[in-house]
């Protein structure tokens, strides 16, 4: 049996040591510009603080990923690539990254670099992993927030590259890598700009009771008093079809898989994902601990496990009432 | 510059899928993109039709391709895209990473669209595995794309979207069958009511998006119509146009005549929506810049 690793996000230096502190197997983070997909004001790392979280994470005897998983474009990639050679130079555990010119360079440049394929790549199927593999030695891949589990299994079984899957925290119902909405309405994209309806582009206007939430002019959603006014994430709105409102899209739920941790251990998944650099170190600590407690519980006995109340009602707390769903991995969520 | 038909992005009945690519044989345009790139689960043509048609097409004396899937997700899909690899006879637009692994070093193919191809550096790694044309991604812009083509790889094509509801995502889960309160697996095909995708409106009625079942397009129609001299000075090989229900072969006449350097005939009252041309301006897609 494989024990699946956990892997948990540091948007910065007190979020990196807290996974540490509480079990994370991997620590991800981004660096300080458009080069990574959560290129946000206030978070991320400068080379001092990399630098004093890869010596913090390997004391504990964890390991620390860069995520350099955004698209330079047309003659940009200079800037990206000396995020690949900052990240060897650094001897950082890998990088994860998302455009082939960008594996090519790091495969070519850095032959000892480990690389993992981001989700961004949009590799759904074991014949586009295997592909990176054998262009560019990739040794894992994150797949998209988009398979089933049997889908998921079938993807283990055909290729030698490991496998990480997300397990926790916002959900894209798009598939990742592959959605330009954000830069239709606002002119910046995960792809682009490594930001997903950035909060610059967010108003917020009162009439009376009611709250609208609109992206550069485009009403999002709308909010009556005592309605919850969530974040204005466009495709987790409420829009009219038919004359029928409704959240078209998506519900603003979050992925929460830890039901499926025998099924995915079932499966040989070798890792498992918490999504949110972007949150803070009090919630990657709490979802840390929650996760490694379940992790060490299944591996210990995967045919009694069961998700505690206590996991439960401390993820929830975490999650700011938010629904949680199994997304793609339950087949009815399609 | 040369004038393509893009797949049909929607479900149609086949007759009207035939209907229409009789029009097409008629028409003036030099290259069709035939087959599925959406859904699995559309079934009203298949492979043998798509190359049946195909054949027609290509006895007209009009360049095909046949397009791959661009979501791959299960093995009964990776099954049909290796037949449709394996074809022997039309060209292939791979449209996600298995199909390029499936066609690189074998035989030459388009890069379409969804393959990301944002920098000079990937791009010549894709005229190294075989590619002998590339689609623009949607979201780039002429700066962007000025760029890629002053470093662009030696017999490498250019081909730009240029007109049609932009496909701007993809999904696993059917949003027509969601509207309908359907399972995904048990949708009755009711794209088929839906012939320009479901109009998906903001709550002070704004026309936003455009619900295509796992894809969601743009409300507006990308229309380049007014840039063509522009694409034309970028050395752009290719003109996209993107398969609506209706007018067709008016809005192909018109791109026609502009690609030759005249003015085509006013596209006013022929798109099903109005138009945007943002992406082309570096702006967000959503605008019109006249």
């Amino acid at each position: 049996m494989i024990v699946p690793e956990l892997v948990c996000p540091a948007g910065n230096l007190p979020s990196l040591k807290v996974a540490v502190d509480n079990g994370a197997d991997w620590v991800y983070m981004g660096l300080k510009d458009e080069t990574n997909a959560r290129n946000f004001a206030g978070l991320n790392f400068d080379a001092a603080s990399a630098s004093e979280g890869l010596r913090y994470a390997h004391a504990a005897g964890a390991k620390m990923l860069l995520a350099i998983n955004t698209y330079p474009q047309g003659c940009a990639a200079k800037r990206w690539q000396r995020a690949i050679d900052g990240a060897a130079d650094l001897g950082i555990d890998a990088v994860i990254l998302a455009d082939a010119g960008l594996l090519r360079y790091a495969a070519e440049r850095h032959s000892k670099l480990r690389l993992h394929l981001s989700v961004q790549t949009s590799a759904t199927n074991y014949e586009a992993i295997n592909f990176y593999r054998e262009r560019f030695g990739i040794e894992r891949a994150v797949l998209p927030r988009v398979l089933s589990l049997a889908q998921v299994a079938d993807v283990v079984k055909n290729t030698p590259v490991q496998i990480e899957v997300f397990g926790f925290g916002s959900l894209c119902v798009m598939v990742e890598g592959r959605c330009a909405l954000s830069s239709y309405v606002t002119g910046e994209s995960p792809n682009t700009r490594g930001v997903c309806s950035p909060a610059k582009a967010v108003r917020w206007e009162k009439h009376g009771d009611r709250l609208d939430a609109r992206l550069n002019g485009i009403l999002i959603d709308r909010f009556e008093s005592g309605e919850n006014a969530g974040y204005p994430t466009l495709c987790k709105g409420r829009f009219s079809v038919d004359d029928e409102t409704y959240y078209a899209i998506e519900e603003p739920s979050s992925l929460n898989a830890m039901a499926l941790l025998p099924e995915l251990v079932n499966i040989g998944i070798t890792a498992i994902k918490i999504e949110g650099r972007q949150r803070s170190p009090a919630y990657v600590a709490a979802v840390t601990r929650i996760w490694r407690a379940a992790i060490d519980a299944c591996a210990q006995n995967p045919a009694q496990f069961s998700v505690q109340a206590g996991w439960a009602s401390g993820l929830a707390r975490v999650a700011e009432g938010q629904q949680h769903t199994l997304g793609a991995y339950h087949r009815k969520w399609k | 510059m040369k004038l393509a038909l893009g797949p049909v992005l929607y479900y149609w009945t086949r007759e009207a899928v035939l209907e229409f690519y009789s029009a097409v044989a008629a028409s003036s345009v030099d290259i069709v993109y035939l087959g599925e790139v959406v859904c699995s689960r559309r079934h009203n043509l298949r492979l043998e039709d798509w190359l049946a048609l195909a054949r027609d097409l290509s006895a007209c004396g009009k360049q095909v391709v046949l397009c791959s899937q661009a979501l791959i997700e299960s093995e009964s899909e990776l099954k049909a895209l290796r037949r449709i690899a394996a074809n022997g006879e039309f060209t292939v637009e791979a449209n996600e990473m298995g199909a390029v692994r499936l066609l690189a070093g074998r035989v030459p193919f388009v890069a379409g669209p969804h393959l990301n191809i944002y920098n000079g550096e990937t791009l010549a790694w894709f005229a190294e595995l075989g590619a002998s044309r590339f689609v623009l991604p949607l979201e780039l812009s002429r700066d962007t794309l000025r760029e890629l083509q002053s470093a662009r790889p030696e017999g490498m094509q250019t081909e730009v979207f240029a007109f049609g509801r932009m496909p701007l995502a993809f999904s696993a889960r059917c949003f027509t069958a969601r509207h309908h309160d359907l399972p995904k697996d048990d949708c009755q095909f009711r794209c088929l009511d839906h012939a320009d995708g479901l109009a998906l409106q903001t709550r002070d009625q704004t026309a936003f998006l455009t619900l295509n079942g796992l894809q969601t397009q743009s409300a507006q129609v990308y229309d380049l119509s007014s840039s063509i001299e522009e694409l034309r000075s970028l050395a752009v090989d290719v003109v996209r146009v993107s398969p609506q229900s209706t007018n067709m072969p008016t809005i192909i006449e018109s791109f026609r005549e502009r690609c030759a350097g005249r003015p085509g005939a006013p596209l006013e009252g022929l798109r099903v929506a109005p138009p945007c041309n943002g992406y082309w301006h570096g702006v967000p897609g959503m605008e019109y810049r006249t």
